[in-house]
């Protein structure tokens, strides 16, 4: 059930020019957060920027009761809350969505994010780790002054590819390619992605090509956060375009099974 | 102090309610408050048969406030009745039922229905900006709002609520089309026709293309026509459009509006409502106000 903390901001790191990871004081709702969960935040207390901002968990270091969020400074919201400083309360709803990234019943994990949806992916191959299961992790970024993670993500993997579109650092390419090379002889049973829209199709059409399990986590401009305002709607797989049927990303999702949705 | 309002008949406790499209049908909000607290729960707009709302982008932020084109999904009447209903019974609020369709025939039918089951009230939607059938080709002028009013109060005995749209010239003509056809109250207003565009795509973010404004953003523009309304009909009002806290609400009210409505404020925090139900009783308390009923049209105009 998720509940309105006023959490402290106990330390703020910049990742990258435009990129801040926030950890905050989160007790009250770590326990029953789950990989793939995201957290809505209130910018401040004045009427604009008027919604709150979904933004998806990284980390929950459970020992201390410290949630971590990364986010980019994309527009007002995200450069307001860039300028919080340590020590100052937000105004956060959570653990949100029912769809989470769900690991019990494979072995074989291959987790692949693109450029800033690589974050939601962390919990996930952190706790699949610990429960002793194969991490195998593709992050794919534009080039290399967009590198980031590379320490952390590797502490949470069995193995780790990182790629430069452009070839400025380590693989060149596309995550995707090697992933799909690394599946010739790689037993995996489940793929987890998240990530630019483009990627995401063409991780669920070698998902679905190879037969394998695959879970995405999707974005959607949202309203309420919590199954309200059937504002984030994502079309079923199943219906027609004639007749289509939606679920919501908030609520039935961030995470879902990929064959479940059209994107 | 006397929070009590009648409003069309319907006794609240007091006088805030949820605004429809923007509290579902309770259960999302009933984790954060006791639901009890409020006057009355507007549900989601609800029609003869489910709908599945319009194609995605459907929502997009704007300066204090927010577009919409969500489309009225909705899983249907028969849906409500069976697994809705028996949830919002359990709490100690009026249940006002948000009814919406395409055709005069399908709001009689609806409301055949809801005349037989355990509601308080009904709320006819006459103004979804975001439809292409039905909603605004009844509800922008006088005689499409008496019509389907008309049609609908021969079959239902609740009290009878008609939603009115601001993308009109004159709204107190619609108003007037809803108490000539024997409607018990208006509500008003709905959301602003609008539309944003992506410059760098050139395209309207919301795939629907134009969509409904809702937020702090419109607010003066509802106290304005509900002050309008109330000096041209004699049936109560429910205002609303962009209330987020007491002094917003009672704003409404010294405007003529009866009972107001917190809409896409439940957004922004989940307590917005029962903060605004708090904040009308400081209010009282501060201006020395024994009963809410007092202030209702008590603005003092220059």
């Amino acid at each position: 059930m998720p509940k309105q903390i006023f959490a402290e901001l106990v330390k703020k790191e910049k990742l990258l020019e435009g990129l801040y990871k926030f950890s905050i004081s989160a007790e009250e709702i770590i326990d029953i957060a789950k990989p793939g969960n995201f957290i809505e935040i209130r910018i401040n207390e004045n009427l604009d920027p008027f919604l709150r901002r979904p933004i998806s968990i990284f980390n929950l270091d459970k020992k201390n009761g410290i949630l971590e969020f990364i986010f980019q400074v994309k527009g007002k919201g995200t450069e307001l809350l860039a300028k919080k400083k340590e020590r100052d309360k937000i105004d956060i709803i959570g653990p949100l969505g029912n769809g989470v990234f769900d690991f019990n019943n494979y072995n074989n994990l291959a987790v692949i994010g693109g450029g800033i949806g690589i974050f939601p992916l962390y919990e996930l191959s952190k706790q699949a780790k610990q429960a002793g299961k194969e991490v195998h992790t593709y992050l794919g970024f534009r080039n290399k002054e967009l590198v980031t993670l590379e320490k952390e993500f590797y502490n949470v993997s069995n193995t780790l590819t990182i790629t430069t579109d452009d070839g400025s650092y380590k693989n060149s390419g596309f995550a995707i390619n090697y992933l799909e090379n690394d599946l010739k002889d790689k037993k995996i049973d489940c793929i987890y992605a998240c990530g630019p829209l483009p990627m995401l199709r063409a991780v669920k059409k070698l998902a679905e090509e190879k037969n394998i399990p695959c879970q995405i986590s999707l974005e959607e401009k949202m309203g309420c956060g919590m199954g309200v305002c059937l504002g984030c709607a994502v079309q079923t797989e199943s219906s027609s375009d004639a007749n289509p049927q939606y679920l919501h990303v908030c609520k039935a999702g961030p995470v879902f099974d990929s064959k479940l949705v059209k994107i | 102090m006397n929070t009590k309002i009648n409003f069309a008949g319907i006794e609240m406790k007091n006088p805030v309610t949820v605004a429809s499209g923007t509290f579902g049908y309770g259960r999302e909000y009933s984790e954060f408050f006791d639901l009890s607290k409020l006057g009355a729960i507007i549900t989601k707009g609800t029609s003869l048969k489910p709908r599945s709302g319009n194609k995605p982008s459907r929502v997009y932020e704007t300066a204090s406030g927010m577009l919409n084109s969500i489309g009225l999904q909705n899983p249907g009447v028969e849906y409500f009745t069976q697994f809705d209903l028996p949830f919002l019974k359990k709490f100690d609020t009026k249940i006002i039922v948000n009814a919406c369709g395409s055709s005069i025939d399908e709001y009689v039918e609806l409301c055949k229905i809801l005349n037989t089951i355990d509601i308080d009230g009904v709320e006819l939607n006459l103004s979804c900006p975001n439809v292409k059938a039905g909603c605004l080709a009844f509800g922008t002028t006088y005689d499409g709002v008496k019509e389907v009013t008309s049609a609908v109060r021969k079959v239902l005995d609740k009290p009878l609520i008609v939603k009115l749209t601001p993308n009109v010239t004159d709204i107190t003509q619609t108003a007037k089309g809803a108490e000539d056809a024997g409607a018990d109250a208006v509500s008003l207003i709905n959301t602003l026709l609008a539309m944003k565009i992506d410059v760098n795509t050139r395209k309207p973010v919301l795939a629907n293309n134009t969509g409904g404004l809702s937020g702090p953003a419109i607010k003066p523009v509802a106290v304005r026509m509900v002050y309008q309304v109330a000096n041209a009909v004699n049936i109560p009002i429910m205002g609303l459009g962009g209330i987020v806290n007491g002094e917003d609400a009672i704003e409404f009210m010294l405007a003529g509006a009866t009972a107001v409505s917190i809409g896409c404020g439940n957004f922004i925090d989940p307590y917005t409502s029962v903060k605004t139900i708090d904040g009308i009783e400081n209010y009282m308390k501060n201006h020395n106000i024994e009963n809410i009923n007092d202030i209702i049209g008590k603005v003092e105009m220059n």
